[in-house]
């Protein structure tokens, strides 16, 4: 019987190992549903350690809507740590789910969520694992479905050997299609086999099966064609949208595990997409256009998850939280909602310009003022402009100082190095910066015990950005960069050791961007990669740049390509990118001016306030910005 | 000039509750951390009103006393906890064993005795039992046998600064083997203190001795806490603080 529980084989390995709560599951609001009650089986996987992957709303929103069918069952599968996977192979255990103890061979489906391409690495360990075909061609109906999802799936094509389909956007209403597509196909006795349930995924809007398209190279490396193998899936696949936010208020009982997590805080997403059109920011051109929650929905799931988990804290997500259209009376109101009560409220990300002390000042009403994060991202006004988050450095520093002088005793600073068209000026700016904004900060809050963080990485241009086309420092440059700006830091020491500089060298970034915009050859990469020990790549204790180096040489020679093909080379406004035939929306010739527009060093302006529909998202997708005002408020809450 | 929190302070503890609970079945694996955690997130969903710390970062009232290690189960973990308003012990225990998950039993609450001593003075002392899969009881009577009769059994001990030697000896006030269903139990009483002796090092002791070496991993349950006597038993914790109130509840009788 299949479904069946690994739990008595697994519990003895469980005392030899670090951490082993992490893999019992038993979390609170987790569910595990009868194998039987269920047509079609979900195994959801985050291919990073559990602390990482479970606070991932992506996967609690997917778990609760499958769960919610009555046909489908959904559970959970982190990435295994090397202790327990050398176990698991010594004793035959299989990759397992953390709900039933599951073997995930057993599932229909397994779905993989990206954020990043580190992860890759992860997923062929979990194949392997799990007992599954690293090869989707190996695979026959037995198998389980391997669907990637997360942003790092609108360039799925390093990773097209190892996974069945990519579904391009949200998952919400995607994953129920699929479902629905997987019980029809099972119920008629899975008629042709693996292929046509492929074929018939294929047809699903948002998914795309890599399998039927062929892509073949021209003598200079590039693409020469995408084209499909058959005629019944579309030339072009398109992303998923949802719309109306409101309708989909998961996760509405958020996971609440036992061990530690990265994020102890439960978080509500307050709205999805952003049109500031950050010209290095992938989430913010694949995920248009804004779609906001309104207020009363807002209100309604705080209430709800904090009552079902006993949380302390509330994040506000979303990628850019203060320009919500009523955020100022969203914060206000939960603080008077949640006075008293020890609930915090939390805006993970914000901009300079849309922050104000009212709002600040409400979200810490009564608590502690320790930390502010802002991210100007470059270091020069000119360097702003070509990446399109124009401050100025008066209103910078006017901001920080105001939040110095407003209680907040530590401030910390993100920017990039390694931008287009960066000098080493560009970065050395950032230290001047910085000396600005303690001298200032000390003016105005009386204090010397103020402190300022510094931190910063190395830029990786990501498909769908205006800045697919351009060429990846190096990691030469970038070391250089981030050593000349320490000693900058440094350079007067009265100042200096008021900041702190958090940096990560420049090799980790450049395996990123291979992975980035790679294509189908890098998938011989991660394989080999993983093969020689690769693991846990987002992890630098487990990394490896020379591993990568030495595999990417010898894998790509035979091609006539290797790492600086695929990182530090500018591309031509014609060459055909590997993720040309995924369609995020954006125009094509819109990106392009936008990167013209970016080396001219002009600004394009947010689209939420005056439409333009120049950057094609809405037309292509038939979908429309959503903000308010509602003009709603939140009602006090009936005491119990 | 250092910001103050707006507002009055907390209010103060206004009563005492001691608590004990289980850990079982998967949750053996659970740190004392990770149980400190849910246990806190638990007082929460349960709307106890619970007491907290002045500051900017007030924390609730909460003292655990001793935990068992990660991987042990045990019947006989111990907190007290500081409420703002008095609560019945009996609805708190519903109300937490509610909010937990099942592999966490609240077992019993009660309100600290006036007078009757803090609680953390009243353990010193385990009583475990270790069930040993795979070691038939003709391999373990005669290992505890040899460990007992030693007067000093050194064995390595991890630690935060590597391995470190120690006499696993004399905290063991005593131990016997017992036949369980399908595998030997090792039962025994141990002393709490420096350096502390868990179930591990015991077993450590007994491979050192005996050369027993149980061909899976054992399972270590915490059965009791509480304060050795001289008669060498352990008396629970729990107790002055029950005997208190059942005296208190005695003279409000006679009113």
């Amino acid at each position: 019987m299949t479904g069946e529980t690994l739990y008595p084989r697994l519990e003895p390995l469980l005392a030899q190992i670090q951490k082993p709560i992490q893999y019992v599951g038993g979390e609170l609001n987790a569910q595990v549903k009868p194998w039987e009650s269920a047509t079609v089986h979900w195994a959801l996987m985050y291919p990073d350690a559990y602390e990482v992957g479970l606070p991932n709303q992506g996967l609690m929103i997917l778990y609760e809507v499958l769960n919610e069918r009555p046909d489908a069952l959904a559970e959970r599968t982190y990435a295994v740590w090397p202790d327990l996977a050398a176990l698991m192979r010594e004793h035959g255990v299989p990759q397992f789910t953390v709900d039933g103890h599951r073997s995930v061979r057993d599932f229909d489906l397994l779905g993989v969520s990206f954020a990043t391409e580190l992860g890759y690495t992860n997923l062929l360990e979990a194949l392997d694992l799990a007992g599954v075909p690293l090869h989707a061609v190996d695979r026959d109906e037995t198998h389980p479905v391997v669907v990637a999802g997360g942003h790092a799936a609108f360039n799925p094509e390093p990773v097209s050997d190892f996974v069945d389909c990519a579904v391009l956007g949200d998952g919400e209403q995607a994953v129920g299609d699929i479902t629905d597509v997987v019980a029809a196909w099972k119920a008629q006795g899975r008629p042709g086999g693996r292929e046509e349930l492929l074929a018939r995924l294929a047809r699903v809007d948002g998914v795309y099966v890599p399998r039927f398209y062929a892509v073949s190279y021209g003598p200079d490396g590039a693409i020469a064609a995408v084209t499909r193998t058959r005629d019944d899936v579309p030339a072009k696949v398109g992303k998923r949208t949802v719309m109306d936010l409101d309708e989909w208020p998961y996760p509405k009982t958020p996971l609440v595990p036992l061990a530690e997590s990265v994020h102890e805080r439960m978080s509500v997403e307050i709205f999805r997409g952003c049109t500031r059109g950050c010209r290095f920011c992938q989430a913010g051109m694949i995920t248009r256009p804004v779609r906001e929650r309104t207020i009363t929905g807002i209100g309604s799931m705080v209430e709800q998850g904090l009552k079902a988990t006993g949380y302390e804290e509330v994040g506000l997500l979303s990628l850019s939280s203060a320009d919500h259209s009523e955020i100022g009376q969203v914060a206000k109101e939960l603080a008077d909602r949640y006075e008293g009560t020890n609930t915090g409220l939390s805006l993970p990300s914000t901009r300079v310009d849309a922050f104000n002390v009212t709002l600040a000042n409400e979200l810490s009403r009564n608590g502690r003022r320790s930390g502010l994060t802002f991210a100007p991202e470059g270091g020069s006004e000119r360097i702003r402009r070509v990446i399109n988050k124009t401050v100025s450095k008066e209103d910078l520093v006017r901001t920080v100082t105001t939040a110095y002088a407003n209680g907040w005793t530590q401030v910390k600073l993100y920017f990039m190095c390694g931008l287009p068209t960066e000098t080493d000026d560009d970065v050395l700016e950032i230290a001047e910066l910085a000396v600005e904004v303690i001298r200032a900060g000390r003016e105005a809050s009386g204090r010397k015990d103020i402190r300022c963080t510094v931190s910063i990485g190395g830029f990786v241009p990501k498909p769908h950005t205006p800045f697919q086309w351009a060429a990846q420092a190096s990691a030469e440059t970038i070391d250089h960069r981030l050593r000349a700006l320490r000693q900058a830091i440094n350079a007067d020491r009265r100042i200096g050791r008021s900041i702190g500089l958090r940096y990560h060298d420049g090799k980790p970034g450049v395996i990123e961007g291979l992975l980035s915009r790679g294509d189908r050859r890098v998938g011989r990469v991660i394989e080999r990669v993983w093969r020689d020990g690769g693991r846990f790549d987002g992890w630098s204790e487990h990394f490896s740049y020379e591993r990568w180096v030495q595999a990417a040489a010898e894998e790509l020679a035979p091609f006539g390509v290797d790492v600086d093909w695929y990182t530090t080379r500018e591309r031509t406004e014609h060459e055909i990118l590997p993720w040309d035939h995924l369609d995020s929306g954006l125009d094509k010739e819109w990106l392009w001016e936008d990167w013209q527009e970016a080396l001219s060093e002009e600004e394009v302006a947010d689209c939420r306030w005056t439409p333009c529909y120049d950057c094609g998202v809405c037309p292509t997708m038939g979908t429309e910005i959503q903000i308010g005002p509602t003009g709603r408020s939140l009602l006090p809450l009936t005491v119990v | 000039m250092a910001r103050q929190p707006e507002g009055p302070p907390p209010p103060p503890t206004v009563q005492k509750l001691r608590i004990r609970y289980a850990k079982r079945g998967r949750l053996r694996f659970a740190s004392h951390r990770d149980l400190a955690r849910a246990l806190e997130r638990a007082l929460r969903r349960a709307q106890v009103p619970m007491a907290f710390s002045a500051g900017f970062s007030p924390h609730p009232k909460i003292s655990y006393i001793g935990a068992a290690p990660t991987g042990a189960a045990s019947e006989a973990e111990y907190l007290e906890i500081g409420v703002a308003i008095r609560c019945d012990p009996e609805a708190v225990r519903v109300a937490l064993d509610t909010a937990l998950p099942p592999d966490v039993a609240v077992l019993e609450v009660v309100e600290a005795g006036e007078g009757t001593g803090s609680l953390a003075d009243r353990i010193d002392t385990s009583v475990w039992r270790v069930e040993l899969p795979g070691v038939p009881l003709a391999e373990l009577a005669p290992a505890v046998e040899k460990f007992l009769a030693s007067d000093v059994v050194t064995v390595a001990k991890r630690t935060k600064n590597g391995l470190k030697d120690i006499d696993a000896r004399p905290s063991v006030v005593s131990a016997s083997a017992i036949e369980g269903a399908g595998c030997a139990i090792l039962h025994m009483v141990v002393r709490q203190g420096t350096p502390v002796v868990r179930p591990d090092d015991v077993l450590a002791a007994l491979a050192a001795v005996a050369d027993l070496r149980p061909p899976l991993p054992p399972r270590a349950v915490r059965e009791a806490q509480g304060r050795l006597d001289d008669t060498g038993t352990v008396a629970d914790p729990l107790g002055p603080d029950r005997a208190a109130r059942t005296r208190c509840q005695g003279e409000h009788a006679t009113v």
